[in-house]
């Protein structure tokens, strides 16, 4: 996974409520075996027409957002299936943060697990931002994970809050299997105990 | 004395493995779901690093949201993404020696419906699997909930997940629910009441008369859509139905496993006392039977009454519901029951069991699906479609003028060829009315079986409870 430290882009406005993971990534594409090579796909149904055109008005087809690497959208983003495609497709996009005021939590916890940051602000913070991504390219947003700050187009800034653990994982891309596996003797040990108490699993 | 507990409390409790300072844990998982799309990359990463399956005998492999269920599957899938992912999981399976219900087998079907089904799912276990819908398994008092891909290489290497606890969620439903209302517009009114971030950070308990009225399948499809409130899990305190549910079941415990098991499942229930974040009560006899009419889960409202606009709604909503009407192709004022229908799916891991079977054949029996209108029953496994065939129930379904169907996941999610066609709409029993779900540009409408039944006879939404 790669590290996310601090993320300086354009950031695109979705002011929708409850994107789901179907528009974020639709079922057709679920059936790679592969991580990579979503992104073309990512909110294919917003963003294509039924003849494979794209859809001018939909926000990543505008010029100034082929480029963000933000999102700043509305309540429950991510809601739906677990399907983890849904962050690959933003990753593969280059989309390496979300913000809104809620998310969905497995989408949550997957975004995590890709090196992508999902922002929790109130609805407030989330409206000044979204007023400042609808400026375009001319407004760029910095995000300092390990400051957990927000920097505004106009040099202002917004704090956000993030889990200890899941913040030192992203500073320094780590593997989680690989940080589990240094508790095999804790698993072995619970496991053994267990299996005295519960000899019918 | 120790504090009393929840029965979430509980669980949780007898699977923490460690325990950071800031609450992050390792938590035990004691039985491992798997299906086709959401686990090839997984494996992939246990190959790459020369990883095991830590519990391969904790873990079972299905093929469902693929597979077509048409009954010449047998002669192999034709679409070729989708046969490539089935016979990755069967060579994953088989690789890491996992048990694996390939398509041919009976014991094939949705993987939330052959888990309780053959027994895997027990009281008091940790159940994950790679699919939102894995609450379904909290019906029968068990932490179940859905992971990504990621999570589930995790499981795969290590049989635990890195979690914090939820919080504490009592949902209790009183009274007695009256006639032609079931499981399904429970759970529905409960969304509608929440909404779809209602349960969000929290593990949800359904208790009250109504719940232990209902029968497992009935608490099957209640727990199936814990999700779509956002909740992490659902759970309902396994009883005396729980027990009888499971007894004799393949992956059962048997003879004295058996009761040492049935004993700690005795011990899970919430004590009086135990403290819960978030309370909701419902009053059963206020539930009618229900359909959704947007494109979330969450746009809920009884057959009686008629489609909003969006200046009945307030903030960010108010747009969502300009654009799910738009989608729909509905105009606020119009009755619920003047929607006409192209479709009726019955089938998925929410309604696709024996009960909901039994209860569509009950209101079609001797009568005929409305002319022009595509009825289709799928049974969510082999198993289920055998013993409807034994019933009778198949008969009486097909006489009716309904496709009969191999099991699989078929509409619910159309990654297979069952699927909508572009301003088709369709009453379903499934879990999610999200746009395109059922197929692009497709319409749901989300309800009970017995409803979906009703809608068939008459080709539009209509109140069961009239018929």
């Amino acid at each position: 996974m790669d590290k996310f430290t601090t993320l300086t882009g354009v950031a695109a406005p979705m002011p929708l409520i409850n994107v789901d993971t179907d528009m974020i990534i639709p079922k057709q594409f679920l059936k790679t075996i592969k991580r990579s090579g979503l992104g073309k796909n990512l909110f294919d149904e917003m963003r294509y027409d039924d003849d494979g055109n794209e859809i001018p008005d939909f926000v990543l087809n505008k010029p100034q957002y082929r480029n963000a690497q933000i999102l700043v959208a509305g309540e429950n983003f991510g809601c739906g299936s677990s399907r983890e495609h849904a962050p690959w497709a933003l990753l593969d996009f280059g989309i390496r943060c979300v913000i809104a005021p809620s998310f969905a939590d497995i989408f949550f916890n997957n975004c995590f697990k890709n090196g992508i940051l999902p922002i929790v602000l109130p609805q407030e913070e989330v409206d000044k931002l979204m007023a400042d991504a609808e400026r375009g390219a001319n407004a760029v947003l910095t995000v300092d994970l390990e400051n957990q700050t927000i920097q505004g187009p106009d040099g202002g800034e917004i704090a956000f809050e993030v889990d200890a653990f899941k913040k030192e994982c992203l500073l320094n891309g780590l593997d989680d299997i690989g940080l589990t596996l240094q508790k095999v003797d804790q698993i072995d040990a619970f496991e053994a105990q267990y299996a005295k108490q519960a000899p019918w699993l | 004395m120790s504090s009393p507990k929840t029965l979430y409390d509980k669980i949780w409790d007898a699977h923490v493995v460690s325990e950071a300072d800031d609450g992050t844990c390792l938590l035990y998982i004691d039985r491992h779901l798997v299906h086709e799309v959401t686990s090839p990359q997984a494996f992939e990463g246990l190959r790459m690093a020369g990883r095991p399956v830590r519990a391969p005998e904790k873990t079972v492999a299905v093929p469902d949201h693929n597979v077509p269920t048409t009954p010449d599957r047998v002669n192999g899938i034709d679409n070729e993404e989708s046969r490539i992912q089935v016979e990755a999981l069967e060579k994953n399976a088989e690789e890491f020696g996992i048990e694996y219900y390939g398509v041919n087998d009976v014991r094939q079907g949705i993987v939330h419906i052959i888990g309780p089904e053959q027994g895997w799912t027990q009281p008091g276990m940790t159940i994950v699997c790679g699919d939102s819908h894995t609450a379904t398994h909290g019906a029968f008092g068990a932490l179940a909930h859905g992971i990504g891909t990621s999570e589930v290489e995790h499981v795969l290497a290590t049989q635990t997940l890195i979690q914090k606890k939820s919080k504490n969620m009592k949902v209790e439903v009183t009274g007695e629910l009256p006639a032609g209302v079931t499981a399904k517009d429970i759970t529905l009114s409960i969304i509608g009441a929440t909404g779809t971030a209602g349960g969000t950070g929290h593990v949800i308990e359904y208790c009250g008369e109504a719940i232990e009225g209902l029968s497992m399948e009935g608490r099957m499809t209640l727990c199936n859509m814990a999700i779509e409130g956002g909740a992490r899990a659902g759970l309902v305190a396994p009883d005396q139905k729980t027990y009888d549910y499971l007894k004799g079941r393949p992956h059962a415990p048997s003879g004295s496993d058996w009761d040492a098991a049935l004993a700690y499942w005795k011990t899970l229930y919430s004590d009086r006392g135990a403290q819960y974040d978030r309370e909701l009560v419902l009053d059963a006899a206020e539930i009618a039977p229900v359909v959704t009419w947007g494109t979330s889960p969450e746009d809920v409202l009884p057959i009686t009454a008629k489609i909003p606009a969006p200046e009945d709604f307030e903030g960010g909503k108010r747009d969502a519901v300009a654009r799910s009407l738009e989608y729909m192709g509905l105009t606020p004022g119009t009755a619920l029951e003047d929607v006409a229908i192209d479709t009726v799916f019955i089938g998925s891991c929410t309604n696709g069991r024996i009960e909901d079977l039994r209860e569509v054949a009950r209101i079609v029996e001797g009568k005929k699906v409305k002319d022009g209108l595509r009825a289709m029953v799928v049974p969510g496994s082999g198993l289920v479609r055998q013993q409807a065939e034994e019933e009778g129930i198949a008969e009486i379904l097909k006489s009716a003028g309904f496709e009969w169907r191999m099991a699989g996941c078929s509409m619910c999610l159309a990654m297979n060829p069952d699927q909508l066609a572009p301003g088709e709409r369709c009453a379903s029993t499934s879990n999610r009315n999200f746009e395109g779900r059922q197929g692009r540009g497709g319409r749901t409408h989300l309800l009970s079986p017995a409803m979906a039944a009703a809608a068939a006879l008459t080709g539009r939404l209509t109140d069961v409870r009239a018929l």
